[in-house]
């Protein structure tokens, strides 16, 4: 009986159940991994300049647009297709530049991202202002391609440049007291014309437990699409917190500070019943004005395909699920 | 509203006499007042109008196939459909007022069309979210409306919009009578909802610059009704006083 079962297997496939048939796509990125893996063992004997080789696999972003060089970290690199750029850089939540997705496109022109200077301070016992070039050499730069979950029920997949966070965060060996990491974005009005509206309590605030700044995940990002960061993305550096949803990865980064207690974050501040600290991609854990069950990708999703499922933690939960064992996530949201 | 007032806007909806009359004659004669009491540019105006109130879906249309949707198609043409049947829904209940103050009567002749194409957005609204945000699931789509209260709001609306369209033929004006006017009034709830929707969804993320001015738009729209209603009712009240 299982002989026979198994050799129409052999003969026609058609027993094999749809999750084992790997899809093209997918087969695709995986080729694509393999083929950067074999570009990182080949970037060593390339002499000083042949780790600046990245996964160019997409189509080029902004031609005029300054490149940088990253190495792709293959154990990042989602194995979902690639938003296109122009819709990366044409639909931001970016308040600093208005509060219409096309807004920051439009008016991000007037932020200087260089020079740039970002602090890092508060209980650490090294504290630095570090200029932005420094940022770009305190550690080989990555490509990852993350999925991106906003909380108003929309993703991206991006592939970021960046460090991880832990990099910095080592240097400036935070003390004993630092149990949390706060993140707080320029809030010039000469640069930014949003902030002419009183909508949130600038400067954009943001934090993370420590445990969750440390995790490999998080990323110190100054780039995507293979050049330095577009403005209305949060140029010259921000952060990337692919299990959050996407208003916790705050933007032109000018403080990283260290403190004891939960730091204020902005949209929590504004609405605490529907944007909690935590704010872990969460399925099953609604937000008061709709379902956080599903979520429409940008550029696929959309007249004849339905939305699709969100994942726990945005799919990365067998990186993050441990820092958040034994607690509700229900009152935790 | 004033009795009197009410009385007015019948008779262009309804011809006084149709009881009396066998029910054909009745819509010819109608059909033949209604053709012989307007100017004579009338007709034109109202094609004109007709024509003018495609432009949404036409910008729409035009945009997808230039692709300029943006990145989100979808929540682009659900918040267009949403806005623009708001601004039909104030064009709709901005008629009485303007033709009273300005005694330019026949503006009463365009408000049927404003408001049934209030209700052809208010459609495609309603079609653009159960289709591509809930994909037909009646269900989850029940689910939303039981849930949230900004959808609960919107599809009570909408909802509450159906009965003004089927009832907005001659035909059903007539048989309606009186009734016919008190039905209709529902579009002053409908106003409200519709203004909570728009708040409800926006207040979230704090960006209210749009439906503070659509609500101060419906505030007076609804409030001068209000104020007239009053008046009349003080008047009244007055005249009853001398009287005894």
């Amino acid at each position: 009986m299982w002989i026979k079962r198994s050799s129409r297997i052999l003969l026609n496939g058609d027993d094999i159940p749809a999750s084992e048939i790997t899809p093209q796509k997918v087969y695709e990125q995986r080729r694509r991994i393999l083929q950067a893996a074999g570009a990182l063992a080949l970037g060593g004997m390339a002499g000083p300049f042949g780790a600046t080789q990245a996964l160019a696999e997409y189509a080029p972003g902004d031609p005029k647009a300054q490149k940088l060089g990253a190495q792709t970290n293959t154990k990042f690199v989602a194995l979902d297709k690639v938003t296109p750029y122009k819709d990366i850089t044409t639909y931001n939540n970016f308040y600093e530049f208005g509060t219409d997705k096309g807004d920051p496109a439009q008016n991000a022109h007037t932020l200087r991202p260089r020079p740039w200077k970002l602090s890092v301070e508060g209980e650490v016992k090294n504290p630095k202002v570090y200029d932005i070039d420094e940022i770009l050499k305190l550690a080989p730069l990555e490509e990852r391609v993350y999925r991106h979950r906003c909380v108003e029920g929309w993703s991206i997949v991006v592939p970021w440049i960046g460090i991880s966070l832990s990099e910095l965060i080592r240097r400036a060996q935070p003390t004993g007291n630092a149990r949390y990491v706060q993140f707080i974005t320029l809030a010039d009005p000469s640069q930014m014309p949003g902030l002419a509206e009183p909508i949130l309590d600038w400067p954009y605030s943001e934090g993370l437990r420590m445990d969750e700044a440390m995790n490999p995940l998080t990323l110190l990002t100054v780039g995507l699409y293979g050049q330095v960061l577009p403005n209305q993305n949060g140029a010259p550096v921000r952060v990337i917190v692919p299990w959050k949803y996407g208003f916790k990865s705050a933007k032109s980064l000018v403080k990283i500070r260290f403190v004891a207690n939960q730091p204020p974050t902005s949209w929590n501040k504004y609405a605490p019943n529907e944007y909690g600290f935590y704010s872990n991609v969460n399925p099953n854990v609604d937000h008061p004005r709709w379902s956080q069950a599903t979520e429409r990708r940008i550029g696929e999703d959309g007249f004849f395909q339905p939305k699709r499922k969100t994942l726990m933690y945005n799919g990365y939960g067998d990186l993050v699920a441990s820092m958040y064992q034994g607690m509700d996530l229900r009152k935790n949201f | 509203m004033p009795d009197a007032e009410m009385e007015q806007e019948m008779e262009s909806t309804t011809t006084p006499q149709a009881g009396a009359l066998p029910r054909a004659r009745a819509a010819q004669a109608g059909a033949r007042a209604a053709s012989a009491t307007g100017p004579r540019w009338l007709p034109w105006a109202k094609a004109a109008v007709f024509v003018a109130a495609w432009y949404p879906l036409a910008r729409i249309v035009l945009f997808g196939f230039t692709g300029q949707l943006g990145a989100n198609p979808i929540e682009f043409i659900t918040r267009s459909t949403g806005l623009w049947t708001l601004v039909f829904l104030c064009i709709t209940l901005a008629v009485t007022p303007l033709r009273r103050l300005t005694g330019w009567n026949v503006l009463i002749r365009f408000r049927r069309m404003l408001g049934l194409y209030a209700f052809f957005y208010v459609t495609l609204h309603f079609t653009t979210y159960i289709w591509f945000e809930k994909w037909f699931d009646v269900a989850a789509m029940l689910k939303d409306v039981g849930k949230r209260p900004f959808i609960t709001v919107g599809f009570a609306a909408f909802v509450l919009l159906i009965p003004l369209a089927v009832t907005s033929t001659r035909a059903m004006a007539r048989r309606l009578g009186r009734r016919w006017q008190t039905l209709h009034r529902l579009v002053y709830a409908i106003g409200v909802l519709a203004i909570l929707h728009f708040w409800w969804m926006k207040a979230g993320k704090h960006d209210l610059v749009l439906p503070k001015l659509y609500g101060a738009i419906m505030l007076v729209l609804l409030g001068w009704r209000l104020g007239v209603w009053l008046l009349a009712r003080w008047r009244a009240s007055r005249a009853a006083a001398g009287a005894a």
